[in-house]
């Protein structure tokens, strides 16, 4: 009864905060990048997600609903490769969690237990637009952990996240070679060291099925179960191709062992950063590998030194699949905004419609989260971005900031 | 005999090529010319004659020679060349770890002309540089004004006083850059008694030199060091010093004052803060808007707003790239950000230009468009500060530096497989344990 009552008493709690979530945008243009622009549109969002959508002719705000207007509306941005929320802006060691060196390899490391949802960078990204993030551990060692895919707000890390672990990074070429006689010091002993670890990633999970197929009796599961091993179990879910391998790498040379490796073990893979992936658009084609590819503004030196502003634009061109991201940095700025970066793009042979789609439908679909995020229709989460102009433009801002029908961000930056 | 005949025509046909190109008016129209001092032309025409403007002004108010070779320059937008007021490209490397206070190191014995960050920042319409060391120091060196002339030499590119003097300023930094392990300082008070001793020990070397007059018996035995400061307290050598935090940029400019020395400020994170007090001081600031803020601890204030706020105060504005902390190729981008965040599109314009003249004491010579100045001057196909907008050319002292239509041009506009030759990372504390504090 009184569980009952309580259960009441929650559910009336939620109307109350829901009612506030009921929020309609006037947009001058709609790019809801799920058909053509709405010109003059509105979007109306209820509990959270997208209601309806359409001409402001057509489409009736509902009485009581709070009313924003801006003179070009897009889907909540999506960061698809970030580092934000474990790099703190401070960039002391007590508020970088993005790369653990104890090891070269650990996939077992979580990036919900290093999230700070109260990092300035997040509230920082969020005033641009960006209202999911694929963040996590950084480039830097061979394997450096998982990464996860969030909202931009949250006051725990259990609100803000909608996968917990969406990819498991691994480093090929100089990024993550190790000095001072320590493993891996060539680009050889890389591909042994993560042949090694994924064949003994294969008997884990070959010991594990039995027992999954067909349940043992009582006294045999013992035998049969290995011990638990958190590495091997995160490289098992790879295996199983639930979760991608995030493979960081710049050289054509690095890019072709990702693609030797993926061939010898078959998962899903993503290649990230890819700054020479132009000389290898037929092999990535071939491999069905999606690239979420390095910032434009990147600095080109190092594994970059031949990078391009136009390479976005030359592997979609091709008919990869490309989004963007902001990637790590280790000094200042301590992030990109995926939104600049995608502004160098559209001016770089992509044009402006195809630099949307990367960080927002080219986005989700890669990330695998376009049933909620990446663009407006009926029934996703209502995340929505609002520009006084051309979203690209140095010059324009972003004024607004909604997710959920929460508007998160209300100055105009 | 044939053969020696042959290169004897081809040199001298070399040679009258080269004359010529200086020699030859060059008449440009047609284009929207933005002068930066005095008004946009619609249309305009600008000539040019022997590596200086000879002239501009609405189509028609301007006389084109017969001899001059025309450009037709219809739809698109001429500025003058970009001037970055703080870069490290050359491939200089990070500076000497010896000690915090090196006024004898000049930048210019350090750089290598053939560095790929020459070609990118042309690309992007850069026409004058001040090159500076550090800033890992109290006081890292002496850094040199360059005109981006294509060169096969340092001495090709520096720019020089009527005396033939090396122009150039003194690089110095405080807040937490030049905190480091001894002999550096540890903290900000040590760090400004350092420099308070450095700057009396120069002035009592300055008073040695005047008491000696010309006789080079009293005269003290030289010190290439002391040279160097009492080039600052003479105001020959202007101080570019590095500074964040608004507690940071109170001292410099209390040094400043004790000693007399003139200063720009530059990166100033923090100077949104104590604008009314650097107006006051009429110290002119050379800023830097990057994408986000901290990366250490003095930039965590960093907003894109400090353009517009120092210019409501009064205070002269320049950019600058710090490339390779933002590249050269994007110099553009700057004003765009700087406009959002509240400047004047004028204010942001000048501060890529002949703010950052007037900081270098070259803006009678560069920084506007205007008779008499030098011919650099940037072609661009649309808008200065739209995303979408090109530099299409670049051309310093009347001859073409870059030209997108030239593939290996684009090459190193664009970048691409062959594009990337290594620049040094410079920065002092870049990969460092505890790096970029």
């Amino acid at each position: 009864m009184m569980r009952r009552a309580l259960s009441a008493l929650l559910l009336v709690f939620l109307a109350a905060t829901s009612a506030s979530a009921q929020l309609a945008v006037r947009g001058k243009k709609i790019y809801t990048m799920a058909g053509p622009v709405v010109e003059d549109g509105v979007v109306i969002i209820r509990e959270g997600k997208v209601a309806a959508i359409g001409r402001a002719a057509d489409v009736a705000i509902p009485a009581g609903f709070k009313v924003l207007e801006a003179a070009v509306v897009t889907p909540g941005l999506i960061d698809a490769r970030s580092v934000v929320g474990l790099a703190g802006y401070f960039n002391h060691k007590h508020d970088q969690d993005q790369l653990e060196r104890s090891s070269p390899m650990q996939p077992e490391l979580r990036a919900v237990d290093s999230y700070n949802t109260r990092e300035a960078l997040i509230e920082w990204v969020r005033g641009y637009g960006v209202t999911t993030l694929h963040t996590g551990h950084a480039p830097g060692e061979l394997i450096s952990g998982q990464t996860m895919i969030v909202k931009t707000t949250g006051n725990t890390v259990e609100d803000a996240v909608m996968v917990p672990t969406a990819g498991i990074s691994l480093t090929l070429g100089p990024g993550s070679l190790r000095g001072g006689g320590q493993s891996p010091g060539t680009r050889g002993k890389q591909m042994s060291m993560l042949r090694a670890r994924l064949l003994e990633a294969k008997s884990y999970l070959e010991s594990l099925e039995p027992r999954e197929k067909k349940p043992a009796k009582a006294g045999e599961e013992e035998k049969n179960t290995p011990p638990v091993n958190l590495g091997l179990a995160a490289l098992a879910s790879v295996l199983r191709k639930e979760v991608p391998l995030l493979i960081t790498a710049h050289r054509a040379q690095d890019i072709a062992s990702a693609l030797r490796l993926k061939k010898e073990f078959d998962f899903r893979m993503i290649l990230d950063g890819g700054a020479e992936a132009y000389l290898l658009i037929d092999e990535l084609k071939k491999a069905g590998v999606p690239v979420i590819i390095h910032p434009s503004m990147a600095r080109f030196n190092g594994a970059l030194q031949n990078a391009s502003f136009e390479t976005a634009a030359r592997l979609k061109k091709a008919g990869l699949k490309v989004a963007m991201q902001s990637g790590y940095e280790s000094y200042v700025p301590k992030t990109r905004v995926v939104l600049f970066e995608a502004a160098v793009a559209a001016a770089n042979g992509l044009g402006f419609e195809s630099a949307l789609e990367l960080i927002t439908t080219s986005a989700a679909g890669i990330l695998g989260i376009s049933d909620r995020v990446g663009s407006l229709a009926v029934g996703k989460d209502g995340d929505l971005a609002l520009f006084d102009g051309d979203p690209f433009e140095y010059t324009t801002h972003c004024v607004g900031t909604i997710i959920e029908g929460r508007l998160v961000s209300e100055i105009s930056r | 005999m044939l053969k020696i005949a042959c290169t004897l025509l081809i040199l001298t046909l070399a040679q009258w090529t080269s004359a010529l190109a200086q020699e030859v008016p060059h008449a440009f129209t047609g284009a929207k010319i933005i002068p930066v001092e005095g008004e946009p032309i619609e249309a305009g025409t600008l000539l040019v004659e022997a590596g200086v403007i000879k002239a501009l002004g609405p189509a028609g108010k301007v006389a084109i020679p017969a001899t001059a070779k025309r450009f037709d320059l219809k739809g698109k937008v001429v500025i003058p060349g970009l001037i970055c007021t703080h870069s490290h490209i050359g491939g200089i490397g990070g500076g000497d770890g010896s000690g915090p206070v090196q006024p004898d190191v000049r930048i210019y014995d350090s750089l290598n002309v053939r560095d790929s960050g020459f070609r990118r920042a042309v690309a992007g319409g850069l026409t004058a540089l001040n090159i500076m060391p550090g800033s890992g120091h109290l006081l890292s060196g002496q850094t040199v004004y360059v005109k981006l002339r294509g060169s096969k030499t340092i001495e090709g590119l520096c720019l020089r006083d009527k005396d033939g003097r090396i122009l150039g300023g003194m690089k110095m930094a405080n807040g937490t850059n030049s905190q480091r392990a001894a002999p550096f300082p540890g903290t900000r008070s040590k760090s400004a008694a350092l420099m308070r001793a450095e700057f009396i020990r120069a002035g009592e070397y300055r008073d040695k030199l005047a008491a000696a007059l010309d006789d080079p018996e009293k005269k003290p035995p030289r010190d290439l060091r002391l040279e160097g400061l009492v080039e600052v307290l003479e105001g020959r050598r202007v101080v570019h010093h590095h500074t964040h935090r608004h507690d940071d940029i109170m001292t410099v400019l209390r040094l400043s004052r004790e000693f007399g020395f003139r200063v720009v400020l530059h990166h100033v994170s923090e100077g949104w803060m104590v604008a009314e007090e650097i107006a006051r001081a009429k110290v002119p600031c050379s800023i830097i808007l990057v994408d986000s803020p901290g990366g250490k601890l003095e930039a965590v204030n960093l907003v894109f707003k400090t353009g517009g706020i120092l210019e409501k105060a009064g205070v002269l504005t320049a950019f600058h790239t710090d490339d390779w902390i933002t590249d050269s190729r994007l110099f553009l981008r700057m004003a765009g950000l700087g406009v959002r965040g509240g400047m004047s599109r004028e204010a942001g314009l000048e501060a890529l230009t002949l703010a950052g003249a007037k900081m270098l004491d070259l803006d009678k010579r560069i920084g506007s468009l205007k008779v008499g100045k030098d011919a650099d001057f940037v072609i661009l196909n649309g808008d200065p500060l739209s995303v979408y907008t090109k530099v299409l050319e670049t051309w310093v002292e009347g001859r073409k530096v870059f030209d997108r239509g030239d593939p290996d041009d684009l090459l190193h506009a664009v970048g691409g497989y062959g594009a990337g030759v290594d620049q040094d990372p410079y920065h002092c504390c870049f990969g460092e344990e505890g790096g970029g504090r």
